[in-house]
């Protein structure tokens, strides 16, 4: 197992970055999500890591070793892609063994590996089979295998998942956390899926328009996010944002009546601010509170998600209004059109600069932030 | 199915079974009328040399295998005496011949002419595909300059018949020492080509998703060696298709080798037209070398045809 260190790794295609220059150390067992849309580097930068795609700038080093010129072959990687790439014309245990076979091992040792991996993943039934006469479960699971068989220095893997439908998923994902628990493998993992990076991680590297927009735990990057990007885009719906301008211990957003708690930790990082600013808080940051609460408006719709109802509420009219999502409970009998107003817990509220777009006062953490430990964070 | 046409299921987008029929008729009608002049030319084969230019042209006949015997001998004629007075025949040739008045003098250059085409032809795929998978994989894979350009000129190359420039290659042969050598036939059957394995080639290879190279270059193998045990396998039913067109174009090909060959190199399309007029066309002998000139490709195409039928496998990539 071994560390990868990016440093001021950058790519460009013809006149385009593709990737801009981007620092990340990543410790030795840990699990990395590359997060963010598509076209936003993130498998670049993978591509970048396992040798694939040369790098135009910066130097790459796996476990202190500078490898930023070394042939896929021979930087001891193994790469996971999202159409598995397991070859036709083998069957699967021949798909298993060939990585074995390229550094030249003896038979019996293959086969011991071999049934190893096999004996992991619980896909001994399927070693004559063609690839092609698989599940895509199963043949993810053989992607892995053959990734697991050369116990290399570390896993990059490509949207493994993103082929497979919901069940599969959360059942592959499951045995993937599994398999890195019990290997503790430096992984790093990149997808557009953001349920996922926060279900798996140690931690996430948002990305945007080829830039790094936040490292981070999965908590800090839901809690505490560095800037509107990383808040509209982590979590379903995202956090929601509203301009404002601060009026002594509150600020002012969409039109009169509403209003969002400044908590007293905040105050003096806002203060210099001309006084506009972005507030943003999770749908969960809400509690419906009958007549009072500090903002209100009318309900737009209403999406059912089983354990818990998502109001969209119509906050404020004119140039201010805007959708605000809130959560309340799944038995609440709110219907469309009907008025709700509610509160916002001040440990939940961030801020944001509405020009550079960056967070204020970011690391004043609340006790959620602090708590980075994966398995203790849900999404 | 009863006036209401409520009967049968069925599907209304298959085909009928009306239709099928019809398609079916004209595909036996196409098969019988393609298999006329082949059966024409084996019976041709069996015919006497009488036989072979009766008119009406003989349906049922006696058997013989005079024209098999012309096509593997020479012959010398004789007067009866002469042939009264040899030992009893050694053969089933040699009797037929007698009754000719003839005696065999040696072998044919049949079987060398041949041996040349089997030579030649087979060479000349082999280089033309082996090239040709090099270069589309190139084309396929790598950003190679003026990529588009170098495509057409090598398109270009079959813009005209290559007879055309008969001319500057015999020349050109004749300086070399390549006129009448295998060698030549082969380095000229391969570039003529070339150019049409390098455009069928890279329509295959483009077909194979790139992962499976980066899979094999992660799992700690050369680009090379992911060439060979990944990208070619999967490219056998492209390297089938293209080998059979390069083959059957150097199988045929009768103006150059009429030009550029003349004894050691000589092809078998020129030499059995060469077996017209000397005492007479000697029809069922150029029906048997016909026939036998038809095996070798037949034998190739037959034991190819289950990469050429095989579809194109993605199996563990879905699309």
């Amino acid at each position: 197992m071994a560390t990868i260190e990016l440093k001021q790794v950058a790519k460009k295609f013809g006149n385009n970055w593709a990737v801009k220059p981007m620092d990340l150390t990543i410790a030795d067992g840990e699990f990395v999500c590359l997060l963010g849309p598509s076209g936003c580097g993130k498998t670049t930068t993978l591509r970048m890591i396992s040798g694939l795609e040369a790098v135009t700038e910066g130097a790459i080093l796996l476990d202190r070793r500078d490898v930023t010129w070394r042939h896929p072959s021979d930087r001891d990687i193994a790469f996971v892609f999202q159409f598995y790439a397991l070859y036709p014309h083998m069957s699967v245990r021949e798909n298993i063994a060939f990585p074995l076979q390229a550094e030249g091992e003896k038979k019996e040792n293959i086969d011991k590996r071999v049934a190893e991996v096999v004996d992991l993943l619980r896909i001994g039934h399927l070693l004559k089979a063609r690839p092609s006469k698989l599940s895509g479960g199963d043949q993810q699971r053989v992607a892995l295998a053959r990734a697991l068989v050369r116990r290399p220095a570390a896993f990059l893997m490509d949207e493994p998942l993103g082929a497979l439908d919901a069940e599969l998923r959360e059942t592959m994902r499951a045995e993937i956390k599994q398999l890195h628990l019990a290997q503790h493998a430096t992984t790093v993992y990149v997808t557009h899926d953001q349920v996922e990076a926060m279900a798996m991680s140690d931690r996430i590297v948002v990305m945007s328009a080829a830039e790094v927009q936040q490292i981070g735990s999965p908590a800090q990057v839901y809690y505490d996010p560095a800037n509107l990007f990383v808040a509209r885009f982590i979590g379903s719906p995202g956090m929601n944002l509203l301009k404002g301008r601060i009026d002594g211990e509150r600020v002012q957003v969409s039109g009169a009546g509403n209003t969002v708690p400044i908590p007293a930790s905040y105050r003096s990082a806002l203060a210099t601010t001309g006084g506009d600013v972005v507030a943003g808080f999770r749908p969960e940051a809400a509690a419906i509170s009958g007549n009072g609460g500090s903002m209100g408006g009318e309900i737009y719709a209403v999406d059912m998600h089983g354990s818990y109802k998502l109001l969209h509420v119509s906050v404020g009219e004119g140039e201010g209004a805007s959708i605000v999502h809130i959560r309340s409970d799944r038995m609440a009998p709110y219907t469309i059109g009907s008025p709700v107003r509610f509160d916002i817990d001040p440990d939940m509220v961030r801020f944001f600069d509405p020009k550079s777009e960056r967070a204020l006062g970011r690391g004043i953490a609340s006790p959620a932030a602090r708590n980075d430990s994966k398995r203790e964070v849900g999404q | 199915m009863s006036a209401t046409g409520l009967a049968t299921a069925h599907s209304v987008v298959a085909p009928s079974s009306r239709s099928r029929k019809i398609a079916a008729t004209l595909v036996i009608l196409y098969a019988v009328i393609s298999m006329v002049p082949l059966a024409w030319i084996f019976m041709t084969s069996f015919k006497t040399p009488p036989d072979s230019i009766s008119y009406p042209p003989k349906i049922v006949f006696q058997p013989s295998l005079e024209g098999y015997c012309n096509l593997f001998t020479t012959r010398s004629r004789q007067t009866p005496e002469y042939i009264a007075s040899l030992p009893p025949p050694a053969g089933v040739c040699d009797e037929v011949v007698r009754q000719r008045n003839m005696v065999i003098a040696g072998p044919s250059n049949y079987v060398p002419r041949f041996l040349n085409s089997l030579i030649i032809a087979f060479g000349s795929t082999f280089c033309a595909v082996a090239l040709g998978t090099l270069a589309a994989y190139a084309f396929s894979r790598f950003k190679v300059p003026l990529a588009d350009d170098l495509m057409f000129f090598i398109l270009s190359t079959r813009f005209m018949p290559p007879i055309a420039v008969a001319i500057p290659i015999y020349l050109m042969y004749r300086e070399l020492g390549l006129s009448d050598t295998k060698l030549g036939m082969i380095v000229l059957y391969t570039a003529v080509n070339v150019s049409l394995a390098v455009w069928l080639l890279k329509g295959f290879i483009d077909e194979i998703p790139r992962e499976y190279e980066e899979a094999a270059m992660i799992d700690g193998y050369t680009r090379l060696q992911a060439f060979w045990k990944v990208v070619l396998p999967q490219a056998t039913t492209g390297i089938a298709a293209t080998a059979i067109f390069c083959l059957i174009f150097a199988w045929n090909e009768y103006a150059f080798a009429l030009m550029l060959t003349s004894d050691t190199a000589r092809t078998a399309p020129p030499s059995i037209a060469t077996m017209l007029g000397r005492g007479g066309i000697e029809w069922s002998a150029i029906a048997a070398g016909s026939l036998g000139f038809l095996i070798p490709v037949v034998i190739v195409a037959f034991a190819l045809r289950n990469y050429l039928l095989r579809g194109v496998t993605f199996g563990a990539i879905r699309q």
